[in-house]
């Protein structure tokens, strides 16, 4: 009976990963290039947007995969905290840089977006102060694990910043929200209420996010793989010392 | 409890240097904010409450290595946690004496610095009232900060990235409090919401803030 907890084990992880990168990487590549293809080409202009409005291909993904990443490190800290599997705090470690990439990805593309569209490349909205707040918790993130020595004891600080910075990064969400009415429109996509957007863009933003996703799990592999193999390398050097 | 109260008090008052600094610093950006942006009383009525708020976060964050720092040092830290009290009381403790000797100095000099900065007078009752409520959330978060870097050489900068972004809902509803006490809008909702946030914090953190020491001992 295999269980899901085997792949904790660093070298059950390594084999798995070994045909599983190329793949998912692969895959990546393909389907994000056939959604941004498919969204930057062969999607008509909106008729008061113009052309600006395919820029929602890149905004939209990459929005979705910042905070998703959070999410993702929230499990995987939640993970080590609990059950005290490493290759989970280097899946942590390895998602903070990708997440904080996708926010600035994000924040990017939303500026290039509300110039034409706003009159203006930033405002204090409540969604892009959010967004802003969520980069500055990824970047104290990451500067932690950067600051200390110690693999264990970085993992264990960086997951407990990651559960307190949980909790602030939502009520800085509702406080953002609180504090200012916002520029930005609601959300494109819902589960609950009905159509807001065609089918002639959501066709290729559905492909464009399954591509997102497919990149960061493929970075995150990557990134956890190179964090194992430094291990192994660093275990490899105090064992010679020690000879 | 009461006696590390006290000593901590004791210790932060004749040590010199850090008491009195996080108050002269609020004194010096409050004097330098409408030589910046010049002596127009509606701009300044305008912003003093943001201002305000803003002064005493980075004054408070100004003496928050100090919290564990030279306990660290000299190891009584160690003995600290090894005490029959429990750390989570202990970090609580400490929370509160950098309130005491931070907060609780920002908060009686707040209304001086407001005549300053042309605070429109409804305000100033709202201004105390905010900071009193909101300071002791800014010294349980900040305790979580020092602690988690308490092992770090050059922790200082570090600390900052990491606790500012802490401290935003606080100064949201905190200033939000002022400048609506201000404009004579309804204060009930940033009333309760700041010390909704201040009750949390202080109920929940020392737990998190213990939890990252003991880390940190280990």
């Amino acid at each position: 009976m295999s269980s899901f907890w085997e792949y904790a084990n660093p070298r059950k992880f390594m084999q798995t990963t070994d045909w599983l990168l190329p793949v998912v990487a692969w895959s990546a590549v393909v389907v994000t290039a056939t959604g941004l293809i498919w969204g930057f080409f062969f999607t008509p202009d909106d008729f008061r947007q113009g052309s600006t409005v395919k820029i929602i291909f890149l905004h939209v993904p990459s929005a979705l995969m910042a905070i998703n990443a959070w999410i993702m490190m929230l499990v995987a800290s939640l993970v080590w905290v609990v059950r005290r599997h490493h290759v989970s705090a280097l899946a942590a470690k390895a998602a903070a840089p990708v997440g904080l990439i996708m926010t600035m990805i994000a924040l990017f593309t939303g500026a290039v977006w509300g110039q034409p569209m706003w009159g203006t490349w930033w405002a204090w909205d409540p969604r892009l102060t959010s967004f802003l707040i969520l980069f500055l918790l990824y970047l104290g993130y990451i500067a932690l694990w950067a600051a200390i020595e110690d693999p264990d004891t970085g993992a264990d600080l960086t997951a407990v910043l990651c559960l307190v910075g949980t909790v602030f990064a939502l009520l800085s969400r509702y406080a953002a929200f609180f504090w200012s009415q916002g520029l930005h429109q609601g959300a494109s996509l819902s589960l609950q209420s009905g159509t807001r957007v065609d089918w002639a863009y959501k066709a290729p933003l559905y492909v464009s996010m399954a591509g997102f996703a497919l990149i960061f799990v493929a970075l995150v592999l990557a990134g956890t793989r190179t964090e194992i193999r430094n291990r192994r390398m660093k275990a490899l050097v105090a064992r010679e010392r020690m000879a | 409890m009461i006696a590390l109260l006290i000593r901590d008090l004791r210790l932060a008052i004749r040590a010199g240097g850090g008491f009195g600094l996080g108050l002269a610093f609020f004194l010096i950006l409050a004097v330098l904010v409408p030589l910046g942006v010049g002596p127009e009383p509606a701009v300044l009525a305008a912003i003093a409450p943001g201002v305000l708020w803003v002064g005493a976060l980075l004054a408070c964050l100004l003496s928050l290595d100090r919290i564990f720092a030279l306990d660290w040092e000299d190891g009584s830290l160690d003995l600290l946690a090894t005490a029959p009290i429990p750390l989570e009381g202990v970090v609580t403790i400490k929370a509160m004496a950098h309130w005491i000797t931070t907060g609780l100095p920002l908060v009686l000099a707040a209304p001086v610095l407001g005549v300053l900065l042309n605070l429109p007078p409804e305000a100033f009752g709202w201004l105390v009232i905010s900071l009193l409520l909101g300071t002791p959330a800014l010294s349980v978060i900040g305790t979580f900060g020092a602690a988690l870097t308490v092992g770090l050489k050059r922790g200082g900068l570090l600390l900052s990235l990491l606790v500012l972004p802490l401290y935003i809902p606080t100064l949201v509803f905190g200033a939000e409090l002022v400048s609506r006490g201000a404009a004579g809008l309804p204060i009930q909702t940033a009333l309760a919401l700041l010390a909704g946030i201040t009750a949390g914090s202080v109920a929940i953190l020392p737990f998190a803030s213990a939890a990252v020491i003991r880390i940190n001992l280990r």
